[in-house]
């Protein structure tokens, strides 16, 4: 009888063990729904079979409601997810929160260095990575190349506003519903807000002095909105107070503008034969500056991997970011899926590989993601980090309200000097409140 | 005598109920057109109505891509669930409040039903952080008592409503017959305020099945219902319109069979004791 119940014990120890032995990490993710993350998701055999003991588990969400989700599960320690896709924004705030695992232990054969500089400076606080880049962007002009030659003009490689806007005259065909220039005017920090920022910072304006001070009642701010208002009065499309991104790749894909400065990732889909009408007429150019201006408007966004601080899982996290942002991943949707559908903007290696170099947008997405600097963003000195956003938690209310009062200018129910003071006014009274100032 | 209807006004009527019934239905309907369409399609301009290439694809790609009985099942339990529980509750709470009011009964009833003016958001912390000590972070559980929380006002007060239209002298009747108090609300109640009981129930499992606050911020992996299902489909950079419409379909479409067949209960429900 003890000899039965000690070889039960011993049985049941050894089953214990090697159950242990076998214990699946489940890893869960927490992502947006973009192509290349979609992508991603439909290729994770190749990292579960080299780690048949990690499970992992895909929780996909729209952009803002991510934002909430994975913001209020870092704050409140909830544990939710093991692994955050985030944003530029969001990363060097929290890493300075101490509430992301620092990402400085990276294996030598993951190559580091290889993360193009701009990425890893703008996912870094203190010279301390926080999230790895799965893919990055910046903005540029996409054209039509047949419209532009019938309008007896040639794009120069990096045009001024000042030329932008006369193309953008020369391409407008009313009577043919065609724009000269499709442009995000929608309210929204991401949307409308971070583009007539970098309009901004190629004017030469800035959001905030080295005192934290708005700079919204400067004269570069007042020139870079009435140009900007101006310009989509004579060539934008009606409405364009409520387009965003998607609003305006509808447009640009149906044939509708001759221009479209967005984010360099939109290429990707305005040359795809089976979405877009115009595939094969479209060139790219250098997002503009004003003239004089030495700050062109490239902005500069990732979608990178983080692991929350906390997490109990951090190694598992850590070897599933490997793989996802690593030179084999590209090499292995190159490999499935093509060339074109590769995750750009994270890796210089990417940019130096000859069977990338044909893929007609690549040098112009290199050349446009270089030119932005996050710790230098415009040409008068400022306290903050960051291009078409401020790395600062209050920036994200403010800038959707300031970008409200731009929107009723685009819709023509407030004049530009109105909807400036109002900025300045909401603005400096949520820095004092705040304690910036 | 009966006032004569003429045939012109009759079919004027018809007209005019047919398209604000049209009307309302129209999102609807342009959601299921959607779902049929390629991606090019389904951003024609101008739109596509019916000739175009109907595929399949959209279907297929959701199906592939995403758990949809998990996020179904999920669904069921939660709004079924949450209703259950909320009636289990309101149903004594409405009783003592029709048939044997207190002073302060319309205080209590006001109050509740101003719960309901809080936004969500303003106690989303509290929640969350309750639910991590509580381990009810994703889990159906956790779910089914927030829904049944946020729904117990509105069940209360349609039953309350529905309980004033029965004259209090039937349940005094049973009571003279030795009912007990049980017995006087499953017996007698239960059964005279059936239809109002079911429309209550309908509409608040229509309710919950919506509801996309808290079905999405209190979820991850696990528990996640068809709305989670959805907002996985919207996307910021790039047009994805069919698919999203695809999988809405697939989300609505249960709640629409339902509502269709009962739809006679859920008109009298709604307008039994609304108007007085």
């Amino acid at each position: 009888m003890t000899i039965s119940v000690r070889a039960l014990l011993g049985a049941s120890a050894l089953c214990t063990l090697a159950a242990m032995a076998n214990a699946e990490t489940t890893l869960t993710i927490a992502t947006v729904n973009n192509g290349d993350m979609i992508r991603m998701q439909g290729l994770t055999d190749d990292f579960t079979k080299s780690h048949p003991d990690i499970k992992l588990n895909w929780v996909t969400m729209e952009e803002n409601v991510l934002r909430q989700r994975v913001t209020t599960d870092i704050t409140t320690k909830g544990g939710q997810f093991d692994i955050m896709t985030i944003g530029m924004y969001e990363t060097p705030i929290w890493g300075k929160n101490g509430w992301l695992v620092p990402l400085n232990d990276l294996p030598a054969d993951y190559d580091v260095n290889d993360l193009l500089p701009a990425m890893r400076a703008g996912l870094s606080y203190d010279n301390t990575l926080y999230a790895a880049p799965f893919y990055g962007e910046s903005s540029m002009v996409m054209y039509r190349k047949d419209l532009m030659e019938k309008a007896g003009l040639t794009m120069p490689e990096k045009p001024t506003w000042e030329f932008i806007r006369k193309a953008a005259a020369a391409m407008t065909d009313r009577a043919n519903d065609i724009n000269g220039i499709c442009l995000r005017g929608k309210a929204g920090w991401g949307e409308g807000g971070a583009f007539i920022t970098v309009l901004a910072n190629s004017f030469g304006a800035r959001w905030f002095d080295e005192n934290w001070n708005a700079q919204f009642d400067t004269p570069e701010w007042k020139q870079a909105l009435t140009f900007f208002v101006d310009m989509m009065k004579e060539s934008g499309p009606s409405g364009y107070a409520t387009n965003g991104f998607n609003e305006n790749l509808s447009l640009f894909q149906q044939g509708k503008c001759g221009m479209w400065i967005d984010a360099t990732v939109a290429a990707s889909f305005v040359t795809d034969p089976s979405q877009s009408t115009v595939a094969d007429k479209v060139g790219f150019a250098m997002a503009p500056n004003h003239e004089g201006v030495d700050k062109r408007a490239n902005w500069l966004w990732a979608w990178a991997l983080a692991i929350p601080a906390g997490s109990q899982k951090v190694d598992a996290a850590k070897q599933f970011i490997e793989w996802a942002t690593s030179k084999h991943y590209i090499d292995l949707v190159a490999s499935k899926e093509g060339w074109a559908n590769v995750p750009p903007g994270a890796r210089t290696s990417l940019y130096e590989n000859p069977n990338y170099k044909d893929i007609p947008f690549a040098k112009m997405t290199l050349n446009s993601i270089n030119a932005a600097d996050p710790l230098h963003p415009t040409v008068k000195p400022v306290p903050y980090v960051g291009i078409q956003f401020v790395a600062i938690p209050e920036f994200a209310g403010i800038a959707t309200d300031v970008s409200q009062e731009f929107a009723s200018v685009y819709a023509g129910q407030e004049s530009v000097d109105d909807a400036l003071a109002k900025a300045q006014a909401m603005t400096n009274d949520a820095m004092s409140a705040a304690g910036y100032r | 005598m009966a006032r004569s209807v003429t045939t012109r006004r009759k079919i004027v009527y018809t007209v005019l109920a047919w398209g604000v019934g049209l009307l309302i239905f129209f999102p609807i309907l342009w959601t299921i057109l959607t779902s049929f369409k390629t991606e090019a399609d389904a951003i024609a301009a101008p739109p596509k109505f019916l000739f175009f290439h109907w595929t399949l694809e959209n279907y297929a790609v959701v199906q592939e891509r995403s758990d949809y009985m998990r996020h179904l099942w999920n669904s069921i339990v939660i709004a079924g669930g949450s209703t259950l529980l909320g009636t289990v509750v309101a149903v004594p709470a409405a009783w003592s409040m029709a048939f044997v009011p207190s002073r302060r009964t319309k205080d209590i009833l006001m109050w509740m039903l101003s719960t309901k003016m809080l936004p969500a958001v303003g106690v989303l912390y509290p929640i969350y952080l309750m639910f991590i000590q509580l381990g009810l972070l994703d889990t159906r559980t956790g779910l089914v008592i927030v829904m049944m929380l946020i729904n117990l006002p509105i069940i209360i007060w349609m039953l309350f409503t529905y309980f004033r239209e029965i004259p209090g002298e039937i349940l005094e009747a049973a009571r003279m017959d030795g009912a007990t108090l049980r017995a006087e609300i499953l017996y007698v109640l239960t059964p005279m305020a059936l239809p109002g009981i079911a429309s209550t129930i309908l509409l608040n499992v229509i309710l919950a099945w919506n509801e996309a606050f808290w079905t999405l911020n209190l979820t991850a992996a696990n528990a996640g219902p068809l709305t989670a299902f959805i907002a996985s489909y919207s996307s910021p950079e790039g047009l994805f319109f069919a698919k999203l419409s695809a999988a809405s379909v697939m989300a609505f479409a249960p709640i629409l069979v339902l509502g269709w067949f009962s739809q006679k209960q859920l008109v009298r429900g709604l307008t039994f004791g609304a108007v007085k």
